[in-house]
């Protein structure tokens, strides 16, 4: 039996080790375009604030690929799959044969149309290792850094290097930082602390046109810079699955075998659209616990068991100078906030369930129990909701759960 | 009022370099005694309020903390000791009657350390109980005298319902409502496991424990609490409960802020209300009448269960226990006055009573002048205190032993003497419940079975020491034993010589 | 693989096992330096209301949320027991977010921590174990 993953990150580890729980003798072969040991690209920005290093920031230790057996092919790019031979050609010329396929493709930087955008000579994304180590030898102490996007990317972005610049400042056409995930109490909250940490935050408003070193903005602003770093938003590494006649939306179609509409052709990670399963509906989401997971479904049912991802949902953790922000689902419902003084807690109730929660500053303390009352749609009315949403302990469930919980075999 | 006759006996000693102010001893101390100052960061304490319990002490997991009798006292008086003078105060500010808990504190002879062993030496070889077999196996009850034989000459081999005991020491009663459930079920698991028995006490048996059955004892006090047929032929032996070391005399007492529901319902009596057992048996009031009650109960057990009598040790008590021998009784189990209680009026529990050391010797003389003494097994209690006391019990003539202090100090007790207030720090005699959770009866019952069975070893070790390798062969045998600082009456009435003798 | 449990029977909510875990995880051999004026920061914490208590650490999953949530891969499972390699946590708190259990919490230097069973430390034995006056906190395999 071979095994052929595209990609070389978190869903492919996933995919790797529950392979080799079940199946030690089929060859497993990784093709990553990458040049580097599998790493995880969410670290890039520890990497540049010195919190953690090249070495240390490898996902697994460097005797993984060794211990599990799998064939190495980095700095290699897939170009095509033909589902008929079941081979991959790759751009050295050479043809890699498959029984059971994993693409874990991830996503790339999506580069909006900015006029004179060419002009711009330290310009930069901020995905992959290169990136960071590329941004690295251009920033200096003055460096006055113009960031693209207030997203989870480009917020990191700007604490990584905060240390290393003059100036940063953040531009971003939402009216408010994070809007994807967070609300507008949350968005406030994170926007004062980076701004009480140096970084000038300007929303409701985009880059019209680069003239040398200045950015004009829509507004009429203009922003002096020396680095710029584009951080708008991602797009999913479809091609592949796409070209070879895949079902394809935002992103590549999945089961919740993880499995695309191409037979022995899987899907994982940021390059994949599953069901979201609180809200039943299509959704891309690129988190790193859900790329492994799914890694790890793909890889389970490659090697011949039966296995199902249906607990995916989006949930981020993040953190901004201290400042921890914990998300999760979907904000809809009624809810139920109580403010503390260095943030608050915000949990969303619909039909009886918990589908969402937001937490910042001290109350993300044991955020798991919330996030598994929503994983596991859990029925409010069987727990002690008052109690749990004071704070999250596992005395809310029922005498019987908890020994069921904590007392049970494994 | 604003003044303050009694000074707080004892003081709560801190060492603050070892505090790590981990608040253990404030949380587990029923009588508030310890509490925290956020303000200073520190555990500050109220010595008005310490029993001495030890609880705080033995979890402070630093050792920072310990107990100290407080030296404040009175002008020295060797007849108006600082006690008797605070019994004064306390009965001038109450008007009550002084009530105290476990045995007499007084300051009376204990004779079992007035009495010494034998050990065998060159003449007659000691025993090594590590090679040789010991047997510490007895059995309680009535012995026939005659051999008897069938019409086809066989012998008739069926004896009278006895108790048999792995080794000759069973768990005295302690009522439900006096100790707690979890207390109950230590003594009932560990008898099970020894193969030993615990007695009921005058509360009744649980519905829980029921399924020991075969290793209980079930008492028949004055107050008749829990006495129903069930009840009756649960237990393997049936105690009538005539008097009680502690507190000759008189009924047990369970104030009413102990029975709860589930006391209630085994006791069954209402919730709430002091329960006083009277003093007699409102149906005894003669030996006859005694008799009565003894063969009632083997009907209603059809003679399967031996009938056990238990009595105070009290000045004619040899009399007594004459009669009872007479009356069909199987066993008589005497009490002495440092026995402990739940609770009794003070001055009934230091000045009522015999020592049991006395009243065994002379209760085992009496039986056997009057060529009865085997009718009737004899099980002693109050105070013993160790395998040494153990062996010289037997050697006084008795069967096996009865302890109950002695117990509970394995489960945890530290002899406070407060168990009448219901707030025992150690889930002993309590019924509050998250007192009662302290006592695990998982650890309990390993603890009382650990000191049983060390006890067992050291009898084994004298024993074989003295040369003798079966308890049958030290029953009575006062030649093992001789006094030590006794007077020419003590060593008569106990029937023992005198060392060097 | 034999686990930490906890009685809710028979704990009595007297905190000992957080004492006794943050002694053993300090690296002093006196427990009265390593905790006098300090504020602890155990493995295991006690939950109590209404009469109820007991203490809630890792329960080293067989599928472990937060190994697999670990952006890092700071967090691994070896023979079932699942440790921390702290160099590599980079504090992103994905781990507190994924744990079902709540077991996972910051120390003092910001990266995670949580029970490992005393295996990291000097102590051998979970320390919380030995600490306890009433068992009600058991060692075994279930």
């Amino acid at each position: 039996m071979h095994y052929v993953i595209v990609g070389n990150s978190i869903a492919s580890v996933g995919c790797i080790e529950s392979i080799r729980k079940i199946d030690q003798t089929g060859t497993i072969s990784v093709i990553g375009d990458e040049p580097h040991p599998c790493y995880s690209r969410p670290l890039i920005s520890y990497l540049l604030e010195n919190k953690t290093t090249e070495e240390k920031m490898t996902y697994r230790n460097d005797a993984f690929y060794e211990q599990n057996n799998v064939k190495l092919m980095l700095g290699k790019r897939v170009q095509a799959i033909n589902t008929e031979t079941k081979q991959l050609s790759i751009d050295d010329g050479s043809l890699v044969d498959y029984d059971k396929l994993l693409i874990a493709t991830g996503s790339c930087p999506f580069i909006p149309p900015m006029k004179n955008l060419e002009s711009v000579k330290n310009r930069f994304t901020f995905m992959t290792l290169d990136d960071a180590k590329n941004l690295e030898k251009v920033l200096t102490k003055e460096s006055r850094v113009l960031i693209i996007g207030a997203g989870l990317i480009g917020l990191k972005c700007a604490e990584g290097i905060r240390d290393r610049v003059k100036t940063i400042t953040v531009v971003d056409l939402a009216s408010r930082v994070l809007v994807s995930i967070l609300d507008e109490a949350g968005s406030s909250l994170v926007e004062k602390k980076l701004i009480s940490e140096g970084i000038t935050c300007i929303l409701g408003d985009s880059v019209k046109e680069f003239v040398n070193s200045d950015a004009l903005l829509t507004s009429g602003r203009v922003v002096g810079f020396d680095v710029l770093v584009l951080a708008v938003g991602v797009r999913p590494n479809v091609s592949l699955v796409k070209e070879a006649g895949g079902e394809v939306n935002r992103a590549i179609l999945i089961d919740e075998t993880c499995q695309t509409s191409l037979a022995d052709v899987y899907a994982a990670g940021d390059c994949s659209e599953s069901i979201d399963c609180i809200t039943n509906e299509r959704k891309v989401l690129a988190i790193l616990p859900n790329a492994y997971m799914q890694g790890e479904t793909a890889g389970r049912n490659m090697a011949g068991e039966d296995a199902f991802f249906d607990k995916a949902m989006a949930m981020n953790a993040i953190g901004f100078f201290g400042l921890h922000v914990i998300t999760a689902g979907i904000y809809q419902g009624s809810d139920k906030l109580f403010t503390t003084e260095s943030g608050y807690k915000r949990l969303f109730v619909q039909d009886g369930k918990l589908v969402g929660y937001i937490l910042i500053g001290d109350t993300i303390n044991r955020a798991g129990i919330y996030t598994s009352l929503v994983r596991n749609k859990t029925d409010l009315a069987t727990i002690d909701f008052d109690l749990i949403s004071e704070e999250p302990l596992l005395m809310a469930f029922a005498k019987k759960e908890r020994a069921h919980k904590l007392g049970d075999a494994q | 009022m604003g003044i303050n006759y009694l000074y707080p006996d004892f003081e709560v000693h801190r060492d603050r370099e070892k505090c790590i102010t981990c608040r253990v001893c404030e949380r587990q101390c029923a009588n508030e005694v310890h509490s925290y100052d956020a303000e200073s960061n520190r555990m500050v304490s109220d010595d008005t309020k310490c029993v001495n319990c030890h609880r705080c002490v033995s979890l402070c997991p630093t050792h920072a903390l310990k107990i100290v009798k407080t030296n404040h006292g009175f002008k020295d008086n060797a007849n108006w000791k600082g006690d008797v003078i605070q019994d004064i105060y306390r009965q001038a500010d109450s008007g009550g009657v002084l009530l105290a808990s476990m045995g007499t504190p007084k300051d009376y002879p204990v004779y079992w350390d007035k009495m010494l062993i034998n050990a065998s030496q060159v003449t007659n070889p000691s025993i090594d109980p590590l090679r040789e077999p010991m047997e510490t196996k007895t059995f309680l009850g009535q012995k026939s005298s005659k051999i008897r034989r069938d019409e086809n000459g066989k012998l008739i081999t069926k004896t009278d319902p006895q108790l048999a005991l792995n080794i000759p020491i069973m768990f005295s009663a302690m009522s439900y409502g006096s100790i707690s459930y979890n207390a109950h079920k230590s003594l009932a698991l560990a008898a099970q496991k020894l193969g030993i028995f615990y007695n009921t006490g005058e509360g009744g048996l649980h519905e829980d424990f029921y399924q020991y059955g075969k290793n209980t004892i079930v008492q028949v006090a004055s107050g008749r609490f829990g006495v129903h047929p069930e009840y009756l032929n649960a237990g393997a032996a049936i105690e009538i409960k005539m008097g009680q070391g502690a507190k000759p005399g008189i009924g047990g007492h369970l104030p009413g802020s102990k029975i709860g529901e589930d006391i209630s319902k085994t006791r069954m009596i209402p919730e709430h209300a002091d329960a006083i057992s009277p003093a007699p048996h409102h149906d005894i009031y003669s030996i006859e009448d005694l008799r009565q009650l003894v063969y009632t109960l083997k009907e209603a057990t059809a003679y399967t269960k031996p009938i056990i009598v238990k009595v105070a040790a009290v000045h004619n008590i040899s009399a007594i226990a004459s009669g009872i021998a007479r009356s069909g009784a199987d066993i008589i189990a005497i009490d002495g006055f440092r026995g402990g209680t739940g609770a009794a009026p003070a001055r009934t529990r230091d000045n009522v009573g015999i020592p049991i050391e006395l009243a065994l010797a002379s209760v085992d003389t009496r039986l056997r002048q009057e060529g009865i003494r085997n009718n009737v097994s004899l099980v002693v209690g109050g105070s013993i205190r160790s395998s040494a006391d153990v062996i010289k019990a037997i050697a006084l003539g008795a069967d096996a032993i009865y302890i109950a202090t002695s117990a509970l100090l394995a489960l945890g007790c530290h002899l406070c003497r407060t168990c009448q207030s219901g707030k025992c720090n150690w889930g002993i005699a309590t019924q509050r419940p998250e007192l009662v959770k302290r006592l695990n009866p998982e650890v309990g019952s390993e603890r009382l079975v650990n000191l049983i069975t060390a006890w067992n070893h050291e009898i084994k070790e004298m024993m074989g020491g003295m040369g003798i390798n079966s308890i049958e062969a030290l029953r009575g045998n006062r030649l093992m034993l001789r006094g030590i600082g006794l007077n020419e009456t003590e060593l008569q009435i106990l029937g023992i010589a005198h060392a060097g003798q | 693989m034999k686990r930490v449990y906890v009685n809710e029977q028979w704990c009595l909510g007297c905190h000992l096992c957080e004492y006794y875990c943050a002694y053993a995880n300090s690296g002093q051999e006196s427990m009265v330096k390593a905790l006098k004026d300090r504020t602890i920061n155990p493995r295991i914490k006690v939950e109590e209301k209404n009469g109820i208590s007991f203490a809630v650490n890792c329960r080293h999953c067989n599928e472990p949320l937060c190994v697999k949530s670990c952006i890092a891969g700071a967090l691994s499972q070896v023979d079932g027991l699942i440790v921390i390699d702290a160099s590599k946590c980079v504090g992103c708190y994905s781990c507190i977010m994924a744990c079902p259990y709540g077991a996972l919490m910051p120390n003092e230097e910001g990266v995670m921590q949580k029970c490992e069973l005393c295996t990291t430390n000097t102590h051998g034995k979970p320390a919380c174990v030995q600490g306890c006056p009433n068992k009600a906190i058991v060692f075994e395999e279930r």
